[in-house]
């Protein structure tokens, strides 16, 4: 999993039937201080995140299946699964 | 899942048993302001996509399970077309 931030929401009309209702949030991982690492990317919610929320994101399919319960083919590969209230270095 | 850019399309006629009739597309990964964040890649569509679109794509594994038969040899499927982004301007640091 990854500590994030949320960046904003992205709206799609044409997309695979499994992200139905869903939604989908764009993305920007996030080094031990707080800062932007790496290139964002794009997962869906399932904890009511809010823009400029701190994180935790699951990033592998199979866990994001056993939360959907939805089957063993929904191509879903990250997913926001908590809301960070605080982090401790050292 | 990551955003992408469709750049064009890839033909090819002998392809491996499963990737019969999947549509290939040309891709570069991009981030929320359109800036590249890898090299071009190509991506199964399953949402009829066309060249321009900023569209988001599932990698590994998921990608396979996009597809209608699922197991087949793909890593990067398209899975929807992004019609709306709401993101801040880009900071300038």
């Amino acid at each position: 999993m990854r500590t994030c931030r949320v960046v904003g929401p992205l709206w799609a009309a044409a997309k695979h039937p499994a992200f139905a209702g869903r939604p989908l949030f764009v993305v920007q991982p996030l080094d031990a201080a707080g800062a932007d690492v790496g290139p964002s990317f794009v997962a869906i919610d399932n904890v009511q995140a809010g823009v400029g929320d701190k994180v935790l994101v699951l990033t592998e399919g199979t866990g994001v299946r056993q939360i959907l319960k939805q089957g063993d083919q929904v191509p879903i590969r990250s997913m926001i699964v908590g809301i960070v209230d605080h982090v401790e270095i050292g | 899942m990551y955003l992408g850019i469709v750049k064009g399309t890839i033909v090819a006629e002998r392809k491996a048993a499963g990737l019969e009739g999947k549509k290939l597309l040309l891709v570069q990964p991009v981030d929320e302001h359109g800036g590249s964040t890898g090299e071009l890649q190509a991506a199964v569509d399953t949402v009829q996509a066309g060249v321009g679109d900023l569209v988001y794509l599932v990698g590994s594994r998921e990608a396979a399970l996009a597809c209608d038969p699922w197991f087949v040899p793909v890593d990067a499927a398209i899975v929807g077309i992004v019609d709306g982004l709401d993101v801040p301007p880009r900071r300038l640091t």
